[in-house]
């Protein structure tokens, strides 16, 4: 399984070389390992139906319970026959669809990042694991929408998507953590199994929080809704591929993963079925709003995303039935209808329905597919929509909540019913319109996606023993936690849930018949919509900018000594802290012995340094800079570091020099500041030189392991062959260090030397504002 | 003497950080000159003091008789001098060709790399 990640991985970091060498049939190619690793899927199905979940595991980082495990159950096949089949067929679509395009390595690098990313999310055991994945899978997202980076749209939409479900994956993060510190385990099967204690845990609460927001931004359920309908920016291999087969449900697949350890009471009922009844809806009504066909497509994606949420909500054994087969019939029928959209807007040039009209005639197979994909969506017999939908309105139905939720069910069942009618048949039938282009079938590389999905909708539907039933059976038993055989069947008698199946094809084709007078009652939602989630999300980021300009004006003034202050400050405040803290004061030994001449020295440094203070003339503040260096450098005489006072000694007399050629060209001194800005800088001086000269005081007491210097001591003879140990340490021991010294000395040199070669020409760039 | 050259630090390290508020470029430049003395000492004291052992070995000898100064401190405030100097050059040279160019010493008009 990590082998099928990484393959996928090597082939997006070798995309835009192998696009070079093999042209058209580089996406071929990818499409067959696709379609190679489906197969490879498939030939584990058997043992994984067999209730065998298969487990590989690498240690990574121990001491974190960080390994690199994945575990292939019921739950984790269904996603991996979505990410490798529905992907293979994508790759092959986009290899003709994206043919004339400048970027296609760039862009099948991507792509591929994200198969792999979403593969590796599936499978993943480890919580850590599935993490990066989960964020790997947001970064490809990204750049995916944003892939036609001229168009600002696409940028922002790129941008957007990554803050609503980047924001999602730090809570996401958050919660995990907190998960696996309730199951003292950091492995997903293990924290699933642990279910009872991770309720009766005191992180519960804030856990299923934590995780809940990282899925509904994940899997766009409202109120997080907006940014899917604006990633169809993407091209639209990419909508149908991560915006609605695969990404947008690793939401769900992470709370159907989580729902035998968080599920089975009132909060996670209560929670999942309301957001997620409420998406189904609002997706719906907005759905049926539009009239560009991906963004209908994308909020039915909306729509049936919060259905699924619904039925994990809802959380009985009908209603994961229900889940699991309506995530296999929404991913074939809405992989084909995305498909078939692009189709449209690529052979016809046209991607409003209201504009489009008759175009079986010029293209009879994309009809065709269509029709059969609307009608699974619609859920009209005998496909596996239909039967998808059936267990659905049970499973409500069942429920003891009653009718409000079925009412609701019902309502967007009703909703996707017009949706369906409305982008997969309308645009086929009825009046011919012109098309911008003269409108033909794709070819074959384009049909075989929607094609194959659509037939498989079909097929699954007819013979749901064929397929269906062992996929439903085993997702819905890793989801429950239990076994669960479930036999799906077409016909299941006159029941409630016919019935209002059938009123809702009825209501349905109805809206969508009078698809333009429907939108025209539905325009005051679209004055609501300025008090939305988006109008929330648009806000914030403007207050967010504002907040960011107005801090950095206040301490990023461009005054030096504003920053200088803030240094000086907070390194005093830190320093005695510590001290204080570590109750260091109260240590100090008393005073010691005095030498006369050592006292009289220290008082000349003193004096020379409030001379430099108070100095009025420049020559004057030299001057006293000149006492402070060769002060020090008497009390390094005295206290045995010869070298010290001969390097400073000649320093002292370099400086001094370089001070009075540099003062020659400059004026006087004059006095810039106001007595009070004097008085604050003079105490906030003190109090530094104070908390330096207790610092000194305790730094002197602490005795450090002196081993080092004891070896540089024993050593320098033998092993250096130089009696001044200090210049052994320099030379010989630490040699590397000396190196560097210079290095930076010649750095400095250089930079001088360029500093005064530079022409006064360059002032006009250079220049002060004032 | 540990206390009185404690002192000393404090006393030095205070006026380079009242030199290094002023807005006088050059009284910048002499703050920072008296920044490096005061955190050169305040190794120097911390390090222990030993009046008058050089750390030197006698000729003769494989390792100096008695206790001497630790050489590790030297070592590391040597380095330390020679690339303050370094710092203090280049930022000389910066100040005089700063005042060439815009004709100012008061820091609080050389604010046009940040707006």
């Amino acid at each position: 399984m990590l082998q099928s990640v990484l393959l996928i991985l090597g082939l997006a970091a070798l995309a835009p070389w192998v696009h070079r060498l093999a042209g058209r049939w580089s996406a071929r190619l990818y499409a067959s390992v696709g379609a190679g690793l489906f197969a490879y899927f498939a030939s584990l199905a058997p043992r994984v139906y067999a209730s065998e979940p298969i487990a590989q595991r690498w240690e990574w980082i121990e001491a974190l319970h960080v390994a690199i495990s994945f575990r292939l159950d019921g739950l984790a096949l269904v996603f991996a026959f979505l990410v490798t089949g529905v992907g293979a067929l994508i790759l092959l679509y986009a290899g003709a669809y994206m043919k004339d395009h400048p970027r296609v390595g760039a862009f099948f690098a991507s792509l591929l990042l994200f198969m792999a990313s979403m593969l590796g999310l599936v499978l993943a055991d480890n919580v850590v694991t599935l993490f990066i994945f989960w964020e790997l899978t947001s970064v490809s997202s990204f750049l995916l929408i944003g892939f036609d980076r001229q168009r600002e749209g696409a940028r922002r939409a790129a941008m957007q998507a990554l803050l609503v479900t980047g924001l999602g994956g730090m809570a996401l993060l958050g919660g995990l953590a907190m998960l696996a510190t309730a199951a003292g385990s950091w492995e997903l099967h293990e924290i699933a199994a642990s279910g009872g204690a991770i309720r009766a845990h005191a992180l519960f609460l804030p856990a299923f929080a934590l995780v809940a927001l990282g899925a509904f931004t994940k899997s766009a359920q409202f109120p997080f809704h907006f940014w899917l309908p604006n990633a169809m920016e993407a091209p639209t291999p990419v909508s149908a591929y991560l915006h609605s087969s695969t990404m947008v449900k690793a939401g769900v697949y992470l709370l159907a993963r989580l729902h035998p350890a968080l599920g089975g009471n009132d909060v996670w009922f209560h929670t999942l079925t309301w957001v997620g009844a409420a998406t189904f809806v609002v997706g719906g009504l907005l759905a049926t709003r539009e009239t560009a066909m991906k963004r209908i497509l994308a909020y039915t994606t909306v729509a049936s995303l919060g259905a699924l949420v619904m039925m994990l909500g809802v959380g009985t054994q009908a209603a994961l039935v229900a889940m699991s087969a309506f995530l296999v019939a929404h991913a074939l029928y809405k992989g084909a209808l995305f498909l078939i959209a692009g189709a449209v807007d690529h052979e016809a040039g046209e991607k409003y329905v209201d504009r489009l009209g008759g175009l079986r005639r010029a293209m009879p197979l994309t009809a065709a597919c269509a029709a059969i994909a609307a009608l699974s969506m619609a859920g009209v017999p005998p496909t596996l929509g239909f039967i998808a939908k059936e267990t659905i309105l049970e499973g409500v139905a069942h429920d003891t909540l009653g009718w409000t939720l079925l009412a609701l069910a019902t309502l967007g069942s009703t909703l996707t019913v017009a949706a369906a009618a409305i982008v997969g048949l309308r645009p086929f039938f009825g009046r011919p319109r012109e098309t911008p282009r003269t409108a033909h079938d794709p070819g074959p590389e384009m049909l075989a996606g929607p094609f194959i999905l659509a037939a498989l909708g079909l097929i699954g539907g007819l013979m749901p023993a064929l397929f269906a039933d062992s996929i439903v059976s085993a997702t819905a038993t890793t989801v429950g936690g239990a076994p669960i055989e479930k036999h799906l069947h077409l016909w299941h008698g006159f029941t409630l849930a016919l019935a209002l199946s059938a009123a809702a094809l009825v209501v349905g084709a109805a809206i969508a018949l009078l698809a333009a007078r429907w939108r025209r009652a539905l325009a005051p939602i679209g004055a609501l919509s300025r008090f939305g989630p988006e109008r929330l999300y648009g806000a914030g980021l403007g207050a967010l900018n504002v907040l960011a300009v107005s801090l950095t004006g206040v301490y990023q003034n461009g005054r030096l000594r504003r920053y200088t202050t803030v240094v000086f400050v907070f390194t005093g405040l830190l320093v005695g802290a510590s001290l204080v803290r570590l109750g260091a004061l109260s240590g100090l030994t008393g005073l010691d012995r005095v030498y006369p001449f050592d006292a009289i020295v220290c008082m000349a440094i003193i004096a020379g340094a409030i001379a430099a203070i108070c100095a009025k003339g420049r020559l004057g503040a030299v001057a006293a800079l000149g006492i402070v260096g060769y002060g020090v450098t008497v009390l390094y005489v005295v206290y045995g570091a010869p070298d010290l006072a001969l390097t400073l000694v000649s320093v002292e007399t370099l400086t001094v020099i370089l001070f009075v050629l540099v003062l020659y060209h400059l004026p006087r001194f004059a006095i810039y500041t106001s007595r009070a800005a004097r008085v604050r800088d003079m105490v906030i001086a003190v109090s530094f030189g104070a908390v330096m000269c207790l610092l000194t005081l305790i730094a002197a007491d602490v005795q450090f392991s002196p081993t080092i210097s004891e070896w540089f001591v024993e050593n320098s003879v033998p092993k250096g062959k130089g009696r001044n140990i200090v210049n052994v340490i320099l030379v010989d021991f630490r040699a590397l260090d000396t190196m560097g010294e210079i290095t930076v000395l010649g750095v400095a040199a250089i930079g001088v030397h360029a500093l005064l070669k530079l022409k006064p020409a360059a002032a006009s760039d250079g220049g002060d504002e004032s | 003497m540990q206390v009185l050259l404690a002192i000393v630090v404090g006393v030095v390290y205070a006026a380079s950080i009242y030199l290094m508020l002023r807005r006088n470029i050059v009284k910048l430049a002499i703050g920072l000159a008296l920044f490096g003395h005061a955190s050169n000492l305040l190794i120097f004291t911390a390090g222990g003091l030993t009046r008058g052992k050089p750390p030197i070995v006698p000729e003769g000898a494989d390792a100096p008789a008695a206790m001497v100064a630790d050489p590790l401190p030297h070592a590391l405030i040597l380095t330390a001098i020679v690339i303050g100097f370094g710092v203090l050059a280049f930022s000389l040279v910066l100040v005089h060709r700063t005042y060439q160019m815009t004709g100012q010493d008061d820091t609080d008009h050389m604010r046009s790399a940040e707006t």
